[in-house]
């Protein structure tokens, strides 16, 4: 096993973890933080494949995690919105009992 | 696979189990927090110091800071008493269990993967902002329009409508009442 395959490992099973608790779990706030390891782990596949790619002079891996960390940080901050949003309606961010499309 | 690269996945998977697993919503932010700092060390033992500190900067400094946030704002900060699963959960962690064999066994079992890790580029700041003004400035713009309407966006969503609610009952309590003057007290 090289190291890219290890890199490769961590980062499938980071992303295995972050889907079990997005789909599993019943806060919403945990849902959000599973998307978050989610998109963490496929951070660390461009970092990993930048890093033992032919060119890594290029910088395209990393320029790419650049900009998905700032796409991640404006996802979160609408997200967090929309989940006080719900709450203020519905009084819990049980992800169960959010079943209605008109209030 | 060097040492320090072994020790800082461990101790970054296990903070990602306990994040995704714990029953206090606060702890699980905190696991996060060690979480996505163990991938900044990552970034930094494969040469990615930008990256690194960049992460370290959005994802420990801030976003970490918003789910706080949004956890006492949503008054989830206590341990629930009842189940923190929801109903159909043995098929999540099935699926999940079948993405991380079939991810697993392609990266195990592909044959073109390089082998070695080259020299270490040159990424120094001064690169990569010569990258940004000049190949990638375009997606830059892109990102900081994106970042403005989503924040904006965010603040419209999250605040409160008290004020078009108290206007609007301003107005019927005028149309009901016209000849009265103590019915609108606070309004100017």
């Amino acid at each position: 096993m090289t190291s890219l395959q290890g890199c490769l490992l961590v980062s499938a099973l980071l992303f295995a973890i972050g889907l079990a608790g997005a789909v599993t779990r019943r806060n919403a706030i945990l849902a959000l933080i599973g998307i978050e390891l989610m998109l963490n782990a496929a951070n660390l596949n461009f970092i990993a494949f930048w890093r033992y790619g032919p060119t890594p002079e290029a910088l395209s891996g990393m320029m790419v995690v650049i900009f998905s960390i700032a796409i991640a940080a404006a996802e979160a901050a609408v997200g967090l919105a929309l989940i006080i949003a719900v709450y203020r309606h519905y009084r819990t961010v049980n992800l169960d009992e959010i079943k209605n499309l008109k209030g | 696979m060097s040492l320090p690269f072994v020790i800082i996945a461990i101790v970054t998977l296990l903070a990602g189990a306990a994040a995704m697993s714990l029953r206090n919503l606060v702890h699980c932010a905190l696991s996060l927090v060690v979480s996505l700092a163990g991938l900044a060390a990552l970034y930094l033992v494969l040469d990615a110091q930008f990256v690194g500190f960049a992460q370290i900067l959005v994802y420990v400094g801030a976003v970490a800071i918003l789910i706080v946030f949004a956890v006492l704002l949503t008054r989830s900060d206590a341990t629930p008493n009842q189940t923190i699963l929801s109903p159909g959960w043995g098929i999540g962690i099935v699926v999940s269990a079948v993405v991380f064999a079939t991810l697993g066994w392609a990266a195990l079992n592909s044959t073109g993967l390089p082998k070695e890790m080259p020299p270490a580029p040159e990424t120094t700041v001064k690169n990569i902002g010569d990258l940004l003004m000049t190949q990638y400035v375009l997606p830059l713009e892109a990102i900081g329009l994106l970042l403005t309407a989503a924040l904006i966006g965010a603040v419209i969503i999250a605040m409160r409508d008290d004020a078009a609610k108290t206007k609007m009952e301003d107005g019927r309590l005028k149309m009901e009442k016209p000849a009265s003057p103590s019915s609108s007290g606070g309004h100017v």
